[in-house]
């Protein structure tokens, strides 16, 4: 590894800091300094992002000079005994993407975040979250050291939850808010374990460290040779424990049960957080941890047993909430779903290809995901803050940019062919399933769950934008109620267009969304290559690896039957109004409610977790009332007791014995008064007495 | 043991004697000069002449009549119902008895071995005068300090109010 | 029984007579008459000491009986004033009585 004596790696660390700093000086400022708030987090965000194209472009002139394009940077940090606890970043082509696409994205949201939330009053407050979060994430991309990544990672979900409970007021946003850290700690418990056990065997935290670092060759090879519980590997246990954060800050199953009710902050903030950035976090970090998740004993040709187990939780991921949007009526929803699915492809794609394909989806991902959100952001502020969508409809004519912007969106996620990102990193992982050498199940649960997407989007794209707008009953009251989201004071008018300053990010992403996955045709592999290291030409012979056009068309094929049987279904009658039942529901109502239910696995967790954790609770409660408050109540009274027990004895005995004391003073003062009667007589006898003794005892004395 | 000596000491211990016993003070101021005057012939006869005139000045001279004085302005009407003796006179005579035995035991023990001699010594009044200016100068002065502090405090004390001097008009 | 230790029992005689009548009297006259008695045989006893002891030409017994006299003379002088004060003020020279010692 070259030293890192160029001035961007030595500065690297510059990137999260200033939005850490931004929020800083937010949190100082009064509600009423909107201005400067909005634009110090957006000044901010916009120096991070030059520095992180700064970043990237360093990372490409060193590849193309073929100069080794890791570089860390490390400092000792804390010093027990003989030993240093160093800290440190890194800069290599995975964080450089990530750092780019972080920043990018975010600028946007902010921007977004600008018009959205101008009527709110706690303006101030959420710009300063949002540039804590920035922050928080742009630290956990850089880290050097797991330590460094966990401690960034935890303000990560700090901030989430206090970004999901933005508006605490509302007992659901605050119940959301809990549930969210909730669930994610329990995934940073196996984080933790794998966290400890990693610096157990390798001695250090570092990832790369002059080839000390816990990732690199010889520290690998410690953790392989050791072995542990059933046979496996520490390696493989290290890795299943990291991957267990990974799965509760990527909602997968079963630890997706936040991600649903996220959806109850407002909507920058499910872009952001739900969409690019913080569910990407467990992606990256299992690409990260990846030389240690995919390392085993022998060259085998299948892969380590972690990744097929990542392998596996993405692909059921997947497929569950694809199933799950299906039935789903509250806009934010389906696409909350619609991301849990889409982390599993992410997932699956991690761990049947490698890393270069999951990041590929995850690029595109950000982009489109966030898109659809501020798309849905933007059709919410137009309708005044209604969410249903039985309650939206015709919105195609009333907010056209809207409309065009969220087509693009959608058409990337479902993988529409040839033009849209989707389709391309979607079909990287496809073809990875197809050819994994373990099971083709998960390929057919990732075809599966594409048609399934394909029909969602269709689905609500139909009861979203066309037909016409069908207002609810009571608008003025269910306004009131779905005062979730209070800065939309608007009176109940038609729904109208959104801002510029909301429009704007859209159409930047919905460009973004179209052309970012000509990146990774296979004709040229550009971010393939960037990512493993390797060079790339342009050459349509990419397109003849075997199978993959098969992949290609039979997904392409899949997306086109699925977007056909959502129109046939959805799209030819128009929805009449919107107390008519979905036709699905009409059809399979039993089926259709069990997925609009989310498969109960919220009311199995109610029933067995948190019952269980609520009798814990109760016994605790009891313990605490009457034991230790008992023992405490106790010892209280036996402290009066004391008290009492001491008064009677310093009533009865000191001051009686105080009191005679006094008395027997006064008497022998009466009886010594006497000698001072002023009796001149008195005195003389006693000089006389005196002066008799004391020449007797001379004499005494001299005569012996 | 001469018989001069004896004859003065009776004197003198019957005058001191009657000093001490008489109801009347007058005649107790009465022995009292008697003593005086005894204890002065005592003196001519050691030889010391000076200091026995001396005595018969001042101690008969001045004390005594001042004392006669005193008595004089302190009579009140009901002198004879005052008693002589206090309540517990015979505790103070016991007391001084003691005291004498243990004196005698004193004079006994130290004075007995001690080498005496016979011949009075000279001793003019010249003598006297001249150690008086030398050697004893400084309690000379002292003493005429005291003697005149005595004279002013006396006098200051002796003097009447002039509030009781009235009342005492009246 | 030196001619020595006669006159010094004589003079020790003559001071416990003062002394018991000091202390028995009644009158704070006949307490002060007492003081001189006992003066007196002091003074007696530095003479017979002039007199009877080792070095005679000393004359230290004599003055010293000089002084001793004029002291006498002002504390008898003092001693009547202060008991004249006394009187005129509780009108009684009476030491047992309680007035007599009153502040």
């Amino acid at each position: 590894m070259t030293p890192p004596s160029t001035w961007i790696v030595r500065n690297l660390w510059l990137i999260p800091v200033l939005p850490l700093i931004a929020a800083g000086c937010i949190a100082l400022l009064t509600q009423k300094r909107r201005a400067i708030a909005a634009s110090l987090a957006i000044g901010s965000m916009f120096v991070s992002l030059l520095l992180a194209m700064c970043a990237f472009s360093h990372v490409l002139i060193l590849r193309a000079h073929g100069a080794p394009d890791l570089q860390v940077f490390n400092f000792h940090w804390l010093q027990f005994g003989t030993q240093w606890l160093s800290l440190g970043w890194m800069l290599d082509p995975l964080t450089a993407l990530m750092l780019l696409m972080v920043t990018f994205v975010g600028l946007l949201i902010f921007i977004f975040s600008v018009g959205y939330m101008s009527h709110d009053e706690n303006f101030t407050r959420f710009f300063c979250f949002l540039a804590l979060f920035a922050g928080a994430m742009l630290g956990v991309i850089i880290a050097n050291n797991l330590l460094l990544l966990f401690m960034c990672w935890e303000v990560v979900g700090l901030t989430s939850y206090l970004l999901i409970g933005f508006w605490f007021t509302n007992p659901k946003a605050a119940a959301a808010a809990k549930k969210a850290f909730i669930v994610t700690r329990i995934g940073d418990l196996g984080f933790l374990l794998g966290m400890v056990w990693l610096y157990a065997q390798s001695g250090t935290l570092l990832f790369y460290d002059n080839g000390r670092g816990a990732l690199e060759p010889t520290s690998i090879a410690t953790t392989l040779a050791h072995h542990t519980i059933f046979g496996l590997t520490a390696a493989t246990v290290i890795s299943l424990l990291i991957f267990c954060g990974a799965a509760g800050k990527s909602g997968q199953v079963p630890l997706h049960v936040w991600l649903p009710d996220a959806m109850e902050g407002p909507t920058p903030v499910s872009a952001l957080i739900h969409a690019a950035t913080m569910v990407a976090a467990g992606v990256f970090l299992v690409a990260r941890m990846y030389p240690l998740m995919s390392a085993q004993i022998s060259s085998l040709a299948t892969p380590s047993l972690a990744l097929e187990v990542v392998t596996w939780i993405g692909a059921i991921t997947a497929l569950f909430g694809a199933f799950i949007a299906v039935a789903q009526f509250d806009i934010k929803r389906i696409l909350a779903y619609s991301t849990i699915s889409q982390l599993g492809y992410m997932m699956m794609g991690l761990g049947a290809g490698g890393v270069a394909v999951g990041m590929f989806h995850l690029l595109t991902h950000a982009f489109f995901k966030a898109l659809l959100f501020l798309g849905a952001g933007s059709v919410i502020h137009g309708c005044s803050g209604e969410q249903d969508i039985r309650f939206m409809g015709g919105l195609r004519k009333r907010m056209p940019v809207t409309f065009a912007t969220y087509t693009a969106g959608m058409l990337a996620l479902c993988g529409f062919p040839l033009l849209f990102s989707g389709f391309w990193s979607k079909d990287e992982i496809l073809f990875s399933a197809h050819s994994w050498s373990v099971s083709h199940v998960p390929f057919y649960f990732g075809a599966f769950a594409a048609l399934l997407t394909a029909f969602y989007m269709m689905r609500q794209m139909f009861y979203v934008f066309a037909g016409s707008h069908r207002a609810a009953p009571h608008s003025h009251e269910a306004h009131e109620e779905d005062a979730s989201s209070p800065s939309l004071h608007h009176p109940p008018a038609s729904p109208h267009e959104s801002p510029w300053v909301m429009l704007v990010p859209l159409v930047l992403l919905a460009a973004f969304a179209m052309l970012l996955g000509f990146l990774g045709t296979p004709a040229w592999p550009w971010l393939q290559s960037f990512l493993d290291s390797e060079p790339t030409t342009f050459s349509f012979a990419g397109f003849s690896t075997p199978g993959l056009m098969a992949v290609m068309l039979s997904s392409s094929a899949i997306v086109i039957a699925g977007l056909t049987l959502g129109w046939w279904i959805y799209g030819r009658k128009t929805i009449g109004d919107a107390t008519t039942s979905d036709p699905l529901d009409h059809a399979q109502p039993s089926i259709f409610s069990t997925l609009a239910h989310a498969f109960y696995v919220d009311a199995l967790y109610d029933t067995t977790f948190v019952r269980a954790a609520n009798v814990f609770a109760e016994i605790s409660a009891w313990f605490d009332r009457w034991v230790w408050n008992g023992i405490v109540q106790a010892v209280s009274y036996l402290v009066i007791g004391f008290g009492y027990f001491d008064s009677f004895l310093d009533t009865y005995l000191v001051n009686t014995a105080f009191d005679e004391g006094c008395k027997g003073v006064s008497r022998s003062a009466r009886i010594l008064a006497r000698l001072q009667s002023g009796r001149v007589q008195l005195y003389l006898r006693a000089i006389a007495v005196a002066c008799i003794a004391l020449i007797v005892l001379l004499l005494w004395r001299a005569v012996r | 043991m001469t018989l001069v000596f004896l004859l003065l000491a009776v004197i003198t211990i019957l005058g001191m004697g009657a000093a001490m016993s008489l109801r009347n003070p007058v005649h107790c101021v009465v022995g009292l000069t008697l003593g005086l005057l005894g204890l002065a012939a005592l003196y001519l006869q050691f030889g010391a002449q000076f200091v026995g005139l001396t005595q018969v000045l001042v101690y008969v001279g001045a004390v005594a009549i001042l004392i006669i004085f005193a008595i004089m302005m302190t009579r009140s009407s009901e002198s004879a119902e005052q008693q002589t003796f206090s309540r517990s006179w015979v505790a103070g005579v016991a007391i001084a008895v003691a005291v004498f035995a243990v004196l005698g035991w004193a004079v006994h023990f130290g004075a007995s071995g001690l080498n005496t001699q016979s011949t009075a010594p000279e001793l003019p009044v010249k003598q006297i005068g001249d150690a008086l200016l030398h050697r004893f100068v400084l309690p000379l002065e002292i003493i005429a300090l005291l003697l005149t502090a005595a004279l002013i405090g006396a006098g200051v004390l002796a003097l009447q109010d002039p509030a009781s001097e009235t009342r005492g008009q009246r | 029984m030196t001619p020595l230790t006669n006159y010094l029992l004589l003079s020790a005689f003559l001071f416990c007579i003062g002394l018991a009548g000091a202390l028995s009297r009644r009158s704070a006259i006949m307490v002060l008459i007492g003081i001189e008695i006992m003066l007196n045989a002091a003074n007696l006893n530095f003479i017979v000491f002039w007199r009877f002891g080792p070095v005679p030409t000393a004359l230290t017994g004599v003055m010293f009986t000089i002084f001793s006299i004029a002291v006498a003379a002002a504390e008898a002088a003092v001693g009547l004033s202060i008991i004249l004060a006394v009187y005129r003020r509780t009108r009684t020279t009476d030491l047992d009585s309680t007035e007599a010692t009153r502040s």
